[in-house]
Order: structure tokens, then sequence, then C-alpha cells
């Protein structure tokens, strides 16, 4: 039985690691590479940890099988009296705590760089894209008229959509997050960004596609019965394109129907 | 209520035999006897567990097989929806199911059934301070089922709003339609089983400082002691804020006031709340509580894992003095973490700075233990038995918890994998890898305190080696899940392409699940099959050294045949002073031994 269970123990965590070490194969990984520049940074970070939390793993989980291998093999000899080890308690606290320690401040710039209003990247700042609210079960997006500037007050010349955001590509752009009911959360796991929309806030969010194409946007912040199902897109557009698509829906959603007239509201 | 009843006389039909005359009432229903309330405890929240497991089976079910209709049992329970799991009662499905395990199971089973039990028996005391409120603290637990039951059941579809009931969707009750009153039945629970812990905290709190047996210093307790004392401590402290926040959520409810609710949200297209409350104050206060409360769930189970490893190894206990800080450090930091839980919820970005910098160092004392504990078994002289194998597979997955937790507070990582299936990984090996294989190997190792019989063997290994797989199955894939992006209290994650592709994985988990739950039986079985045929057992069945090994096995109605008198620390096995490779605490040597024997480790 002794062996049984020596063997139970560290296969188990063998297959972990194993598990772990085909799964970027297996497509059980990132939905993709990081899409955008902090999303990258975000991406090592996460890297660094799962080296030190890799290695710490292997290392304990060897530890525990070697002492178990150990003592349980004594036939007539008794067990080591001892009560403990100043210098070893002095190691492993110090050790851990520097690591972790260094873990914490080598993320801080991160944080800043992606929570911290007047560290946003300037351009993005002064210009917000669209307004997203969330609401039982989509999101709202409020575009200025093209040329304008979006303000936290809606505009009769505002333009709007549902479930799909057309922002600018290879450009930090910012957009306000608020919410019409209930707390959501506005989840880019392309892109690495996941902000709440807290009930009575507006919260400036920036993010940056790196490459056109569509990114899955997706709630992450239980909303009621329909939560799984706030799916929606975000599409990132060359600089032009994104012009282009912004004065096509100005067009569209000023088009009262008939043929010659161009002046009416939007509905 | 009845089936209860009639389960916990069973529970102890043979735990009399002593003491005084009394009614069967007043001796198996309506006890004081710490020991009869402590078995009571045991009995109902194990009966909780396979509720839970069930209500989580249900949620697995659905993420396997989306909306198909459930065999057998689909009928049964949801026959409205023709066996089919609506999103509605999916959502009811997890919230349920964490009220459950937490409220019902972990807190009451670790602080009520084993602080109950264990407490005067290793101090050596009688009875609890209080013994009056200590039945009380029981019987609170029946209203609270209740209140649960009640929120289950009542028209709707139960409480949806998550164990963690995030305003607004909390507080309107237009946010969730179906769960109109479910949602006021649900925090009326809650507060009961507060305040049943609370009169349990203050019970343990009170006897803990004032009924030690003589020689009983605060450092020769055993760690489960020290272990119940500090989460006594924490609940104190931490539970009136829940309590609080709790009240105010139920008058944002039912009376109109707006806590948690600001102004212009247009709920379900009613008109717009008329507000001044913040969302956001809410998730403070419940953190505020439920972050402590995560150490309420852990740390009696690490304190009784210390004593059965170092019991199992034969060995002292490796540091007892930094076991014993390690854990007032963590209870101390739990209380200045709380904000970990809230990184993206859009308060002050300086907030994830500090709470990001106190959550890394609450993972310190969690490493020193886990080095102490691998430490404890080194040299010293083990055999597999269920205890051990329960106790190691704590350490084991406790590990996995603790390592994934630091991804978690690493802020900017965190914005990626918070409130993923990431998060739910880390929680499952912290609460079922860590703190329930430490219950059951606590299980098996008092049951003859309790009884009088050891629990069978052979049962007992083979409910360990198919819960442990079962365990890993189910939580290990989840963090890979988190990984690619996967939300929690998803119904249906595969409606998003880029989630298709794990149905497989997810039904593998469910497998595993499957499996897990079916091994419970084999220790509720064991459980009551022990208790008539089990090997029966002396007064100290394991040659360990604490004073509630010296009682009778059961112990009678005031414990002790002879007040005991402690002359050492818990841990001193294999000493060099005696024969035998254990010395009771309560064993008089002459010449006596250094009260406190501080050796010198030979090498390190
Ligand atoms: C090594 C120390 C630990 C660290 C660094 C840590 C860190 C964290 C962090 C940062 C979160 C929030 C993640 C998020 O929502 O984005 C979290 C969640 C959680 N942790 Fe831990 N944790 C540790 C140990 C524990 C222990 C010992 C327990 C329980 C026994 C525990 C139970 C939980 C639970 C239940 C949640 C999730 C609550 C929810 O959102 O429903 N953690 N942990
Ligand atoms: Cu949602
Ligand atoms: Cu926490």
């Amino acid at each position: 039985m002794r062996w049984f269970w020596l063997t139970f123990f560290i296969v188990c965590p063998i297959a972990a690691v194993v598990f772990c070490v085909i799964a970027p194969g297996m497509d059980w990984w990132f939905p993709s590479e990081a899409g955008s520049p902090l999303g990258e940074r975000i991406d090592s970070l996460f890297n660094l940890i799962l080296y030190i939390v890799t290695g710490t793993f292997i290392g304990t989980q060897i530890a525990l099988v070697y002492v178990l291998w150990k003592s349980s093999k004594k036939d007539d000899e008794r067990a080591w009296f001892s009560h403990g080890s100043h210098n070893l308690e002095v190691i492993w606290t110090i050790v851990p705590a520097g690591i972790l320690l260094f873990i914490a401040l080598y993320q801080m710039d991160v944080w800043a760089e992606y929570r911290v209003v007047s560290k946003f990247p300037k351009e993005a700042r002064k210009a917000p894209v669209a307004e997203v609210m969330a609401r039982q079960f989509e999101w709202r997006i409020r575009y200025p008229e093209p040329g304008r500037i979006l303000q936290i007050q809606q505009q009769p010349t505002d333009l709007y959509a549902v479930n799909e955001l057309i922002v600018p590509a290879a450009k930090p752009v910012m957009i306000y997050l608020k919410t019409q009911d209930v707390q959501h959360s506005f989840f880019l796991p392309e892109l690495r960004v996941k902000q709440d929309a807290v009930p009575g806030q507006i919260i400036p969010v920036w993010f940056e596609a790196t490459e056109p194409g569509e990114y899955v946007l997706v709630c992450a912040e239980l909303c009621g019965w329909g939560h799984y199902k706030m799916g929606a897109r975000v599409v990132a557009l060359a600089e032009e394109q994104f012009e282009a698509a912004m004065e096509e829906l100005a067009e569209e959603q000023s088009d009262d129907g008939f043929a010659d007239a161009g002046d009416s509201d939007d509905e | 209520m009845s089936v209860a009843h009639s389960v916990s006389h069973d529970a102890h039909g043979d735990a009399h035999g002593h003491g005084h005359e009394q009614s069967f009432i007043s001796k198996y229903v309506f006890s004081t006897d710490h020991k009869v309330i402590g078995i009571q405890f045991l009995v109902t929240t194990l009966l909780m567990l396979m509720v839970g497991g069930a209500l989580a089976l249900g949620v697995r079910w659905q993420l396997a097989f989306p909306w198909e209709s459930m065999p057998l049992v689909g009928r049964l329970l949801f026959s409205g929806e023709g066996g089919q799991i609506s999103p509605e009662f999916y959502t009811m499905l997890f919230t349920m199911h964490a009220t459950v395990m937490i409220f019902l199971v972990i807190i009451p089973i670790l602080a009520g059934a084993f602080g109950n039990f264990l407490i005067p028996l290793m101090i050596g005391a009688d009875d609890m301070a209080f013994p009056v409120l200590n039945m009380l603290s029981y019987w609170f637990m029946w209203p609270a089922i209740f209140c649960f039951f009640a929120s289950f059941f009542s028209a709707g579809n139960g409480a949806a709003a998550g164990w963690t009931s995030y305003p607004v969707l909390s507080a309107l009750p237009q946010a969730a339609p179906a769960s109109g009153m479910a949602q006021n039945w649900w925090l009326v629970g809650v507060t009961l089983v507060g305040v049943s812990s609370m009169m349990g905290s203050v019970n343990y709190m009170t006897t803990i400082i004032n009924m030690r047996a003589p020689g009983m210093t605060l450092f020769r307790m055993p760690l489960t002691i020290w272990a119940m004392f500090i989460t006594a401590i924490l609940q104190a402290f931490a539970l009136p804020v829940l309590t609080a926040a709790g009240f105010m959520l139920v008058a944002d409810r039912l009376l109109g006031t707006c806590f948690f609710i600001p102004a212009g949200l247009v709920v379900n297209n009613a008109d717009p709340t008329v507000g001044g409350g913040q969302p956001l104050l809410w998730q403070h206060l419940f953190w505020f509580y439920s972050h402590p409360a995560v150490y309420i769930m852990l740390l009696p189970a690490m304190g009784m894992v210390s004593d059965m490893l170092a019991n199992a190894a034969r060995k002292p206990l490796f540091g007892y003095k930094p076991m014993v800080y390690s854990m007032a450090a963590i209870a101390g930091l739990g209380f200045i973490v709380w904000g970990h839980h809230m990184f993206t919820s859009g308060m002050n970005p300086a907030l994830g700075m500090t709470f990001m910098t106190s959550t890394m160092m609450i993972a310190l004392p969690s490493a020193i233990k886990t080095f102490n504990w691998i430490g404890t078994i080194w040299g010293g002289k083990i055999e597999f038995n269920t205890v051990t194998l329960n106790s190691v597979a704590f350490v084991s997955m406790f590990v996995v918890g603790g390592l994934s937790g630091i991804f978690m507070a690493a802020v900017p990582v965190d914005i990626y994998i918070h409130d993923t299936y990431f998060i739910v990984a880390h929680f499952h090996y912290v609460l079922f890898g860590a703190t329930l294989f430490g219950l059951f190997g606590a299980i098996f190792f008092w049951y003859p305190k309790m009884f009088g019989r050891k629990m069978n063997e052979g049962l007992g290994k083979a409910h360990f080696f198919f819960t442990f797989l079962g365990a890993n199955g189910t939580f290990f894939p989840m963090h890979l899940l988190g990984v690619a992006g996967m939300p929690r209290r998803y119904a249906d994650p595969y409606l998003h392409p880029y989630l298709e592709h794990f149905l497989p994985m997810n039904q593998f988990m469910t497998y595993s699940a499957i499996l897990m739950g079916c091994a419970q039986f084999l220790l509720l079985f064991n459980f009551a099959y022990s208790m008539f045929y089990g090997e029966k057992v002396g007064r100290n069945p394991w040659k360990a050294n604490g004073l509630e090994w010296t009682a009778p096995s059961p112990p009678g109605h005031g414990n002790f045949d002879v007040l005991p008198v402690c002359y050492r620390g818990p841990y001193e096995y294999s000493s060099p002073l005696v024969e035998e490779d254990f010395l009771l605490q309560t064993e008089y040597l002459s010449p006596p031994d250094k009260a406190e024997p501080v050796k010198e480790p030979e090498h390190a």
C-alpha cells in the first residue's frame, strides 16, 4: 500500500503539470495572443507568475512526497524528536516575502497605466469614442456625430448602435462605461480588458486594438438570468474605414426614408 | 425538521451511559451538552453537504449538457420545465449551491461541529461556558435552514443574485423578477446563520479564555484550539458588518430605503429609481465580512490538520510558535485585504495597489504554514491510514489554491481572470481541496472519541481515493477555462464561439463531479455503519497526547472522570523521556520535564 499512495501523491501533481504544458497546444489556453499592447504586458506578468508558481508547486509537491517516502519506511526507528528549526523558519519567511513583494511591486506600472485616468494616453483621454451603456441584456452604444466630441449628456445628434462597438484600430481609444440598470462588466477577453459597469457611475476605460478585426465583448458580472447571453463585439477598423463607418452610421440614422430629404433628426 | 430530529438521535444512539438521569428530549434533542450539540451539528451539516452537492451536480449538468433534460431526476425536480434547466433556474442553482455550502456546511461544520465537540475536551473543561447559549446556537440553524429552503421553493425561482448578492440586482425586485420573495428569505436566512455563529463565537472565546484546565497555558494549547479561538475572534468582529449590511439590503427591498440604489436607474422598464445610494458600499461591507469569512472556513481545518499530522508522523509539530503566529497574522491581515475582490469594481485605483500588496502579504503566513506541515512529516514515522491520506491531501491541495491566489492578487492579471473560472478553481481548491479534506480527516480522527468505535479503514481509503481523483478532475481544468476567459455564472458559455470547444472538457469535469458525488455515499455509509459495527476502541486509539484522549470514548456528561492537569505541550511525540512514542499532556513525570521543552534541533 505504501508504494501505491506514494505513487498516487506524485502522479497527480505530475498529471497537473502535464495538463498545463499541453494546454496551449490543445487550444486550452488564452483565447488568442493578446490583441493590445497593455494586454501583452498583462500576459507577460501572468507568465512571470506562472513560472514562479510552477516552480513552487513542483518544489513543494516533491518535498511533500519525499518526506512521506522517507518517513514511511522507518521500521523500528523512532521519529526524529525535533520541535523545528529557527533558521529554517527565518529562511522560509524571508525568501517568500521577498518574492511576493517583488511580484506586487512589479505589477504597479501596468495597473497604473490601465486604471489611473491621469496616466491614460492623452489622445484617448481627449476624445472618448463612445459611451457604452449596459442593460439587461445588451450593450447600447452611443457615438458622437462625426466631427463632434462625446458629451456626458445625450445630444440630439448622437448616433446609436446595439451590441457592436466600432473603434479605430492601432490607437488608444477611451470609452465611457455605464449601466442603465444593474451591475455588469465590460469584458474583452482578447484585449485583456475588464471593467465593471457600476450603477450610478460613469467609468472611463481605455484600450487599444493593435490590429483591425473583430473582438468578443461579453459580460463578466452576474446581471440576471440572461447574463450568459450578453455577447457582443468590438470592431476595430483602420482609421479611414472607421471614419467612413461613422459617416455611414450618421447617414443611416438621419435617413427618414424619403429619397430626397436628408435633414431630419435621428429617430 | 422531523428528519433531522430522528437522524440526530440515531447519531448518538450509543453516546449515553454516563451522566444523570435526563429525559430523552433534554438529553438528545434540546441538549446543552457540548458533545451532543457538536454531533447534532455534524450530522446536520453532513446532510446539508449532500444537498449542496446535489445542487452542484445540477450546475454541472447544465455545463456539460446545456439545455438537455436531466435523466431520471430532472422531471422530479423541475417538472414545470420538462426536466430542463432554465437560465433562471440555473442562476438559482449556483446561488443556492454556494449558500448551502458556505453557510450551512463549511462554517457550521468547522466551528459548530468540531469547535463544539473539541474545545472543552481539548482544554480540559467539563462543558462550554454557556451551555444554553450553545444549544440555541444549534437551534438557530433550523430557522436559517428553513429560510433558505423557503427561498428555494418560493414562487418563481429562488434567490438568484449569487452568494455575493450584489445590489442593484439583489436590491430591486424588478431586476430579477423571478426571485421576489426568495431574496428576502435568503437575506433573513443569512442573518439567522449569523446569529447562530455569533452565539458560538462568544461561547468559544469565553470558554477558551476562562475554562482551561490547570497547567493548560496558552502556548500549551493544541493548534486546533488556537485555530478555533482565532476563528471565533474573526467571526465576532466581522459578522456584525454583514448583519448590518443585510438589514440595509432588506430595508432597500422592503421599506423603500436606498442605501445601495443610485438615482435614475431604469430597471426592466419600471420607473426610474429615486436613489441616492451606492452599490459599491455593499461590496465593501460584504467583503469586509466575507474575506475574513474565507479564513473562518479554513483556519479550524488548518488547526485540526496540524494536530493530525503531528500524530500521524509521531513527531512534534514543526515550529509550533511560528504556526500560531502565522495563524494570527492571517487573521489580522484578513481584515485589510477585502478589496482584492473588487479590483475591477471601479473603486479608486490607488486602493487596487494597496490591496494587492496586503494580499500578497497574506500569502506569506500561508506559505509558512505549508512549509511547517512538510517539516512535521520530515523525519517522522508515518503510516498511510485514512487520517494521514486526507491530511496530506489537505496540504497538497492547499498549495494549489494558495498559489492560484497569487495570480489573482496581482491586479493587472486579475483584470483578465477576475470573474472567470480561474476564481472558481481557486476557491474550490482552498475550500474543497483544503478544508473539506481536512474535515474528512478530522471525522475519521475524532470519530472514535465521539462514538467509541473506529470508522472502517477500507471504506475510508476508497472514499479518499475517489474523492481526491474526482475533486482534481473537476476543479483542476477550471484553471484552464479561466485562462481561456470563460466567465463564471454562465448558463450557456458555448453561445460564444471562443468557448465552443470547451464542451468536451466540461463534460469530463461533470463526470468527475458525479464520481466525487457518488463517493460521498461511502462516507455517509461508513459514518452510519461504524456507529454500530465499527471496531470498538479504548480511550486513546491513536496514541495521541491531547487531553481529550484521557476521557472515556465516548465521554460521559462532564467529560473527565478526574479533573485533568496539563504538564506540557500537546506534541511531545517520540520524546526521549519515555518509552512509548507519545507522552500525554496529563502525564506527570518525575523529575518533571522542562515546562516548555525548547530543544535545539540537531541539524538544519
Ligand atoms: C494564499 C492566500 C490567498 C490569496 C493570495 C487569495 C487571493 C484571492 C483573490 C485576489 C481573490 C479575488 C479574485 C477575484 O475575484 O478576482 C480571491 C477570491 C476568493 N478566495 Fe482567495 N486567496 C487566498 C486564500 C484563500 C483561502 C485560504 C480561501 C478559503 C478558505 C480563499 C477563498 C476565496 C474565495 C471563496 C474567493 C472567491 C469569492 C467569490 O468571488 O465568490 N482564498 N482570493
Ligand atoms: Cu452580466
Ligand atoms: Cu478574499
